[in-house]
This record gives structure tokens, sequence and C-alpha cells, in this order.
């Protein structure tokens, strides 16, 4: 297929463009068209440079517009290859992304962001192995092998350590693959150790094992590291049933339950505003650690109408607090005290720089999920915070980055609560404090504009809702190209990826994960190889 | 084998016209021939051939109503070779001055009298290598204009190995050269498929 083993095929020729629209490129007439695809690569070959970039955009274009009401007859083979390039030709549109220079300094300074265009009639050819190669880099210490990019075998990589820099994103429509994308970064995280995970796994879905539409389960955290990954649940009852041994049972005490817990739930409970109000005149009541306690003790007597009266409290709003905090009560990992410091054992995984899976159960509902999330998070949060300002100070050593998952991300960081919220606060505080989220949601239009711009690599499947399109591209540049390749991913397993961690967007091909071999390439080994890798070990020894 | 065919009897810088040797054995529509003007080498393609009488002011009559056949005529009338001839039109397209051939007119027409040749086919392949010839021939309108053009890619594609891929390449040239005149480039496609 190439020409000179390292060159891809050549196209055509640049006919004009710009730097924001990009480049109009005209296809040789050997160039077939329908073989081109958007969010393909492609290398011009400018005078100083070369450009690397996308295909965004294909069409059809005649020469004499009189050609297009009175067709030539093309069932004529002859007249249909003379035609075909002259009289009408294909033309592509390419949005050059990044300038590779031709001189030896600029060589190994690798790809820059483009600030100019090619020449006129620059030559344009398909992007070679190389190239992609260069571009997006091998897999080494920092880099993580995601996907291959669309009809090539390159490897598309990951700089994991710049990845957990930064707060980021993984979107898309439902059962489109965002969960197995997830998973595929998470074990990128703990296999280059470059950061300690706190997940959040509402769907039990990367501690033990997941699901996979196609076939049998998929081996996930735990199983693949089980040195590495501590899995704690909410619910001991469903991880005996689905035959999980976990690490630890997670607890959570009233006396943990702060009014601005509540306030986030207040969607989820149907809360009214004077209802929350009224939780904060408790908390003063009793005391921000035995409000709960001091609320669910209230009974039906006068001294609760006397207390109500003084804190001047209408009765309605009592009475829809009361129904709504009823609703907490029923979850049996609430109790009044809890037997462990949950947070004190999270923290201390995640200080052997391990990673911690807290699994959800049967408590699938968001209730529950963003109480917990938001309860834990808050005061591992506040740890960090510590800790870090207290390097800062001393001039030591920070703490080790902590990436926190969660998903419903838009139950955290709707703007009407992400202004308040923890996970609101970590998304737009960002890596000051070396804790960032990794937000996963299908509704990226509900998520806060602000923490929206603020997250630093983005993973999207398909989308068709033009509101989310439109959120999840907020702040990119070329968006309005980059919309056409979204909106035309595949259904399943294409992703487009773009942000702080690659140099380029790129829709790839998600990494086969789920087969023994891949689970080889994630560093794991059956049982029966670690023991036959032991016996020969011990065999070495004597 | 001969290839000197006939000699310019009128000469111009666009075009000139030779005397067939032999009559009514005109080079074939759209050959190349060539010619010289003593030191530079002129090519060109043949249009319009005639035969009539070498005397403008004698037409020819008709003789054969007794005759069995057309050859007999000749036979019975051997003044005939003599009171007719064959001419034909040749496109000046190119020239080649020390062994470099220019697709464009020669600085001066061919002396008159100058020997006019066929091309071997390597010739051919050689002029009809680029096709840059193709804007002067199309620029000739009179006469049978795009016939002419047709015809010589026909015969060119003949010297050619990939005769299909040069008339798609002359196809392509073509359609950028009459670009707006749809109707004249299909016409002359219509012509030269094979």
């Amino acid at each position: 297929m190439n020409d000179h083993g390292s060159r891809g095929e050549r196209l055509g020729i640049v006919v004009g463009g710009s730097l924001t629209e990009g480049m109009e490129v005209k296809l040789d007439s050997a160039t077939p068209i329908e073989e081109m695809a958007v969010g393909r690569y492609v290398v011009i070959e400018g005078q100083k440079s070369r450009f690397f970039g996308m295909i965004n955009d294909v069409s059809l274009g005649t020469i004499d517009q009189q050609m297009t009401v009175t067709p030539p007859d093309v069932s004529d083979p002859f007249i249909a290859d003379v035609v075909a390039g002259t009289g009408t030709y294909g033309k592509i549109h390419v949005v050059p992304m990044l300038a590779i220079g031709g001189d030896a300094m600029t060589l190994l300074e690798g790809p820059q962001p483009v600030k100019t265009v090619p020449t006129h009639f620059s030559k344009v050819r398909e992007a070679s192995e190389q190239d992609v190669e260069m571009v997006f880099g091998r897999e080494d210490e920092t880099h993580f092998y995601v996907g291959t990019p669309l009809d090539m075998e390159t490897k598309v990589c990951l700089n994991i350590e710049e990845f957990v820099k930064r707060s980021n994103g993984v979107f898309g429509k439902s059962g489109t693959g965002k969960t197995f994308f997830t998973r595929l970064l998470l074990i990128g995280m703990v296999q280059k150790s470059a950061a300690a995970n706190l997940i959040f796994d509402m769907h039990n879905e990367y501690g033990w094992e997941g699901t996979s539409e196609q076939g049998p389960k998929v081996k996930a955290l735990k199983q693949l590291f089980p040195s590495k990954v501590a899995l704690f649940t909410l619910d001991a009852e469903s991880a005996r049933r689905r035959n999980v041994s976990t690490d630890f049972v997670v607890e959570i005490g009233y006396n943990e339950i702060e009014p601005e817990d509540i306030e986030l739930l207040k969607e989820t409970l149907n809360l009214t505003q004077p209802a929350l109000e009224a939780v904060y005149q408790f908390a003063r009541e009793f005391g921000e650690q035995r409000w709960l306690e001091g609320f669910f003790d209230l009974d039906s007597g006068e001294e609760t109408k006397d207390l109500l009266k003084r804190l001047n409290i209408p009765e309605s709003s009592y009475g829809n607090l009361r129904r709504g905090l009823t609703r907490l009560k029923r979850l049996p990992f609430l109790v009044q005290r809890a037997r462990d410091n949950s947070v004190q054992r999270i923290l201390e995984h995640l200080d052997r720089k391990m990673h911690v899976v807290l699994e959800f159960g049967r408590y699938t509902d968001v209730t529950a999920y963003v109480l917990v999330a938001n309860i834990l998070t808050r005061r591992i949060y506040d740890q960090y915070r510590e800790r870090t300002e207290k390097a800062m100070g001393e001039d030591k050593a920070k703490p080790h980055p902590l990436v926190i998952t969660i998903e419903e991300a838009h139950k955290f960081l709707n703007p009407a609560v992400a202004e308040q919220t923890i996970f609101g606060i970590i998304a737009r505080e960002m890596r000051k404090y070396r804790v960032t989220l990794l937000v996963i949601d299908q509704r990226p239009s509900g998520i806060d504009e602000e923490v929206m711009s603020q997250l630093g690599t983005k993973a999207t499947y398909l989308l068709d809702n033009d509101k989310d399109i439109d959120s999840v591209l907020t702040g990119v540049s070329g968006k309005t190209q980059l919309k056409t390749v979204l909106s035309k991913l595949e259904a399943k397993q294409q992703a487009l990826i773009f942000g702080h961690a690659l140099p380029m967007p790129v829709v790839i091909r998600t990494r086969d994960y789920g087969s023994p071999e891949s689970y080889k390439e994630f560093g794991f080994r059956e049982a029966a190889e670690l023991k036959r890798q032991a016996e020969e070990e011990i065999k070495d020894l004597f | 084998m001969p290839t000197r065919i006939g000699e310019v009897i009128r000469a111009s810088s666009q075009g000139l016209t030779a005397e067939s040797y032999e009559l009514h054995s005109p080079p074939p529509l759209g050959s190349l021939v060539r010619t010289s003007d003593g030191e530079i080498e002129i090519y060109g393609v043949v249009g319009n051939a005639a035969t009539e009488g070498t005397d403008s002011g004698r037409r020819p009559v008709a003789r054969g109503r007794d005759e069995p056949d057309e050859e007999s005529i000749y036979r019975e009338h051997p003044q005939l070779t003599k009171l007719l001839r064959t001419t034909f039109d040749v496109l000046v397209v190119g020239h080649s001055e020390s062994g470099d051939i220019r697709h464009y007119l020669p600085p001066r027409p061919p002396r008159v009298h100058s020997f006019v040749h066929t091309c071997e086919q390597d010739e051919v392949r050689r002029f009809t290598g680029s096709l840059d010839f193709l804007p002067t021939l199309l620029s000739v309108r009179d006469g049978p204009g795009d016939e002419v053009v047709s015809a010589c890619l026909r015969q060119a594609s003949a010297a050619h190995e990939d005769r299909r891929g040069f008339l798609v390449r002359a196809g392509k040239e073509l359609s950028l050269l009459l670009n707006g005149e749809l109707n004249r480039l299909n016409a002359i496609l219509r012509r030269i498929r094979l």
C-alpha cells in the first residue's frame, strides 16, 4: 500500500483554506473518495514542516456546473475514468492540528500546535503508522495504550501522568462503552501507579468483575491487581451473594452527616427550600454532630411543637423534612454510631498507594450514592488539603495524587449544586491539593459549564443530543469540526478523546479488553502461571 | 520502408499543404508527420486531405459508364494519374530543435518543397508522451476540427503500450482544456473510447 514503506499513500493537494476553518484538499483522481472517512489522519507536506491533521468533512465537486445538469455517461467505463478527478473531483476538509518541524531542533521538540497553514498545493498523504506513533507516543512508563485510530493498527497512548493532574471526564449515551473505557483508564492508572484511586462504584462494575454486553464477565481491578486494590463495600450481603470477598464494610454514622450533605439531596429527597433551612436550624440547635440523631429522636409530642415554634419552622416544612430524612433512615449502612472510621480506613489504603473501590451493592439508588460519595469525599479532601498545605509549608513532598471516580456526575455537578459540593470545588481547584476527579456521565449538559471547561481530558462516546455535544466541546478549539466527527461515531467502542493528556483530538477504537491476552498485557498472570514461575524460581535457588 | 510521402506546396506558421506522391494515398487523418525548414524538424497532424484536378480550370468528368470496373478507367486513361493530384493539410503542432521536442509552433514555417515524412511509432510515442500539443490542435476551428483531435489521439494511442491509459490521460487533459464546453468534450470522448 505504501509507496516508500514509511509514507502513507498520496491523496491529493491543498487548494485552499485557513487556520481557523481548516484546509480544503482536492483529491487526486486515483484516490477513491468512498475510502475517505471522517476522523482519519492525514499528513500535509508543507515546505518547511509537516502538518498532522484529521479529516472532518468529505465532499464532491464538479468543474463545470453544466455537468450537474447533463451528467456524462458514466456507464461507459472509459468516460467514467476520464471524468473522475477532472470534470468531477472529491474534496476533503482537513483540520491541521500539529506541526512537525523539518530541522533537527524541532524534531527533538516533537509536534507543536499549529500556528500557520501549509502553502498552496502542498501534497497531502495518509498518515503512516510512524506518523501516528510520533504524535501519540509509544507505550512506556507514563504512556498507557487505550486504543487504535480508525483503520490503523498503531497504538494511541494517553500520558497518564499528565492525565491525573487534572480532572477528566468520560461521556456518552448509555450502552456505548463508557464503563468499559473507564475501567480501562483505571487499569492504566493502577498499572502506571500514577495516582491512587478512589472509585465510587455504583453498579459494582469496577471492583471484582464487570459485565460485558457481548459475552462473559470481564475481570476488573481487584482480580487483575489483587495486591494493589482494596475492595470496600456498603452491602456485605450482596458481596457475599456475588461470591466477592471484600476488605472492609463501610458504615456511616448519623454523626457524620452534615447539613451540606442534605442540601445535595434536595432533589432526590424532594425537599423544599424552607425544609432545607430547617436542617441548618436543627444543626444549630443540636450541634453539627448530633443533629440528625436529635431530629430522629423528636416525637410528635408537645415538646416538638414548642421546639418548632421556637425555631420558627412551619409544620409543613417539618413534615416535608421528616418524610425526606426517613428515607435515609431506611438505608442499612446508615447507623447511629459507626463501628469503625471508614474515612480513616480508606485513607490508610490510599496512603499505601493502594486503590480503593467502594461497591454500593444493592443500594444503587441515587440518594445513597450521592450521600456516601459526598460525605467520604469531603472528609478525604479535607485531609489531603491539610497534608498538601503542610507539605508546602515544610517544603516536603506533596501527597501521592488521588483520583476520585464518580458516576452520574450531573447529580453532584449540576449548576444548582456545583458551587457548594465538594466535587464542584475539586473540579475547579484542580490539582492544587493533588485531588482530581474522573467523572462519568451520560448527560454532560447537566453538568455545570464552569466545571466542564475545567476538565483536562475528555473521552466521549456517541452523543446525539445537541446540548450534550455542545457541552462536551466547550472550550475546545475547532469545535464545529469536532462536532461532525462526534456525531458520526459508531454506536459502540468508538470514542473521541481530546484534551490535556493527548497532543490532539483522536477518534479511537478502544483497546481489546476481556480476552486472556488482554489481561496478560495489563500485567495479569493466571494462578497456574504464577505457581509455575514460583516453582521455577525455587528450582533456580537450589 | 520509405517514409517520404510528399512535398510541401504551401506553408504558413500554423499549417501547410502538401502534395502526396501517391495519388489517392494521403497519410491517415490525424497521423503525425514531419517536415523541416532545413535546421528545425517540424511536426504536424494530418487534417483535411483532397484529390482534385491539377488544373483548377478543368474539372474531372465521369468516364466509367462502359468500363467493367473502376481500375480499368485508370488503365484505359493513363493520363488521369497526371491530371489528378492528392493534397493534404497539416496542422503544425510542434517542432524539434537539436533533438528536443517542443510542443509549440516553430519560429519559421517550413520551406515549400520540403519533404514530408510519416513518423515511425517510436517517434509518435516520443512526441505524444506529453499532451501539451492538444491546446494548439484544439485552437484550429476550421476544417474537420475536433475530428482531427480524436483521430490524432486514436492514431497516437496505437504507439503507446498502455493504449487505454494514454487515452484516459488525454481525456482528462481535454476535460480541463474544454472546461465549459461540455458538448464538445463529450463528442471527442465518444470518438476516442476503445
